[in-house]
């Protein structure tokens, strides 16, 4: 019986071992984009037999996984700027874009009845905007019954691409907010309780009363969180969802770098909080055969994996927009010989 | 206790190899002579393992923080700014944090397992001993992470709505009082993360004081009564004088698990970086709250080795409240027998 178990168990592990060898493909990184990095790397198998291993660990955490080489490609959701990238021999593109949205819990009060603006935005988390009855919230929001509470902001307490992506955002349409507290995955707060993850911010908007919070937008969708409508840089107030987010990566210039935050963007659709989220691999990989992979994995789900994105809430790269990635790999990714790896 | 004179006792599956020898005895002995030095070399390895594991983690701790500590020295420990994006760390609030939801905690959990040991022990009617014992004990395995939803989702809107508002209501205005109960009452922040804290090491002190009160001898607990003592008097003079060794090692268990819960805490004390008030219900942090929520994302360099650094905090704490438990044994010791 025992030599039994032992060898089913020896057998068990040699298959399984067997596997591991062929084809198998590592990444870490960013936890926003795992489930359908998830969804991707199922349908690939099923289609190639190829496996992809993907931990979420966090975008810190996938930065340093990719310098210390223990994975085969990182995933963050803050873009690194093209001479840190430079300086450690990486190379960044998008896969997929998604928005923040601000959701607030006031009775009475129905999804996309209540507009801001970055500015208002910024003060209500400055701690300068205290109430939902303050005049100038009332003055855009004509007609809506704010009620005389106060205003408990929540944001995230853990580090996260969608803080930065949010700080970003204020950073960017309220100076007083870029003077006091900045942009980062996190920052010094100076007000709000902080819920751990999109799921403990929300779990604190739902509970609190009159309270505001940002989430992602897949998460706000399948939530049935109340959003609200903001102001975007055209000056029109729009509601947060797929064509907004799109609209948004369309404005960027692609063409130069692709450190792009897709904050504040211009035109008259954009949702002003967009932000893709990103793959970091290195320029001449230890491994050239599993970057190859890797890339043919990517190349794979540009190519099929739009309507799986859909599905799950992520708004898929524009076309131009991939083209330009696939340029970008034929030209930087290398093996030693100098020979690319896309396409291998 | 078995009669064991004439020699060893003759096990069932001994003797049909005994009889094999004609009566003599077995030619080799029964235990191998090296399994002895074995059992010793593995005994030694097991504690030297402990220790060399101790001395590991420290280093690694005091290596992985050297860059804040070369950056901050000692002021790291009373300065209240946390600052990711200017790249400046202090450590007081989870310092501050850490500290006063573990003696929140310690203040509610102490008194209520201790009554809950004497009720098991000297009040409880027989048939009820055994499932409340097993009941506490039950809670002890409870996982931190449901404790903590409960907290946040349950606990913290009655905690505003009966304790919280009332108290506000009633301390307004009052100095000292007054400012400790002030802001937004919410029902998230120290008090709440002390309460749930508090909830969570009373199995483990409770447990422990029950187990250490069962041991006192009975004749000293029958004499005591046989004086005409009352049962107050019988446990606050015989039962704790005689268990207190095992009665701190209670606390300290209940406080180390208070300092290094993480999961609960989290949930319900608000991670605000912030020392603005005095103030038990504002939203605060703690060492092992803002360890779990920043790690995965802290940038390496001085922010990895700031959070590091809270984290030999932590290791500190919890050596110099175990040295203090000793010292106040021997204290306890010393003044054994002399007249209070």
């Amino acid at each position: 019986m025992k030599t039994l178990l032992v060898a089913a168990s020896a057998a068990a592990s040699l298959g399984v071992g067997g596997v591991a060898v062929a084809q198998d493909m590592t990444g870490a990184g960013a936890t926003f984009p795992a489930p359908i990095y998830a969804k991707w790397a199922d349908a690939y198998h099923k289609a190639t037999g190829a496996r992809l291993n993907y931990q979420s660990v966090g975008s810190g955490a996938g930065m340093q996984q990719i310098r210390a080489k223990t994975v085969d490609f990182g995933a963050s959701d803050m873009p690194l700027a093209d001479d840190v990238l430079a300086k450690d021999g990486l190379v960044q593109f998008p896969t997929v874009i998604g928005g923040v949205v601000p959701v607030v819990n006031i009775k009475g009060i129905a999804p996309g009845q209540i507009k801001l603006t970055g500015q208002l935005l910024g003060d209500i988390y400055l701690g300068k905007i205290t109430k939902w009855n303050d005049p100038v919230l009332a003055a855009i929001n004509p007609g809506v019954p704010l009620p005389d509470e106060a205003i408990s902001p929540v944001r995230r307490a853990d580090g996260s691409g969608t803080s930065f992506i949010f700080t970003n955002y204020l950073s960017k349409t309220n100076p007083d907010w870029k003077a006091k507290v900045g942009e980062g995955t996190a920052v010094n707060w100076p007000t709000g309780a902080g819920g751990k993850g999109n799921e403990g911010v929300a779990a604190f908007v739902q509970r609190l009363p009159n309270s505001i919070g940002y989430v992602e937008y897949a998460y706000a969708k399948q939530n049935k969180m109340t959003h609200t409508l903001l102001k975007n840089k055209d000056g029109k107030f729009v509601p947060p969802d797929a064509d907004n987010f799109k609209a948004a990566a369309a404005g960027a210039d692609w063409s130069k770098s692709f450190f792009q935050v897709l904050t504040e963007q211009p035109g008259k659709d954009t949702w002003p909080i967009s932000g893709a989220t990103f793959i970091l691999m290195h320029r001449n990989p230890e491994k050239p055969a599993n970057t190859a992979n890797v890339l043919k994995f990517f190349d794979w789900a540009y190519a099929n994996g739009d309507k799986m994105a859909d599905d799950l809430e992520y708004v898929p790269l524009p076309a131009p927009v991939k083209d330009l990635v696939r340029k970008s790999w034929a030209a930087n990714i290398k093996d030693g010989s100098g020979k690319a790896l896309a396409g291998k | 206790m078995s009669a064991t004179f004439p020699a060893a006792p003759i096990l069932p599956g001994e003797s049909k190899i005994r009889a094999d020898m004609n009566g003599r005895p077995p030619a080799s002995r029964r235990v191998s002579p090296w399994a002895d030095a074995l059992f010793s070399a593995l005994a030694h390895g097991a504690a030297w393992l402990t220790l060399a594991l101790l001395a590991a983690i420290l280093v690694s701790l005091v290596v992985g923080a050297a860059p804040a500590i070369q950056a901050y020295g000692l002021s790291f420990l009373w300065t209240s700014e946390w600052d990711p994006v200017q790249n400046r760390y202090g450590g007081l609030v989870m310092i501050y944090g850490t500290l006063m939801t573990s003696f929140i905690a310690l203040l509610i959990a102490v008194p209520v397992s201790f009554g809950i040991a004497l009720f098991l022990t000297e009040l409880s009617p027989l048939w009820l001993k055994r499932p409340l014992g097993t009941a506490i004990e039950l809670l002890a395995a409870v996982p931190s992470i449901v404790y903590g939803m409960w907290g946040l989702l349950v606990f913290s809107p009655i905690l505003s709505r009966f304790v919280q508002q009332p108290l506000q209501s009633v301390f307004k205005g009052v100095p000292l009082l007054g400012s400790l109960f002030s802001g937004p009452p919410v029902g998230i922040g120290l008090l709440s993360a002390g309460i749930i804290l508090a909830i969570m090491i009373i199995p483990f002190i409770a447990s422990v004081m029950r187990d250490v009160f069962d041991v006192t001898p009975p004749m000293l607990k029958e004499s005591a009564y046989a004086l005409g003592s009352t049962t107050w008097e019988v446990v606050w003079k015989v039962v704790l004088p005689y268990t207190k060794t095992g009665v701190v090692g209670g606390v300290m268990l209940g406080l180390g698990r208070a300092i290094g819960e993480t999961m609960a805490v989290t949930f319900v004390i608000g991670n605000f970086n912030q020392l603005n008030s005095l103030s038990l219900f504002d939203a605060a942090n703690s060492i092992t709250s803002a360890l779990a929520n920043e790690f995965g994302e802290a940038a390496p360099g001085l922010h990895q080795a700031s959070l590091i650094y809270l984290g030999l905090v932590l290791f500190l704490i919890t050596f110099v409240v175990l040295s203090i438990s000793k010292i106040l044994l021997q204290q306890l010791k010393k003044r054994e027998g002399q007249v209070a």
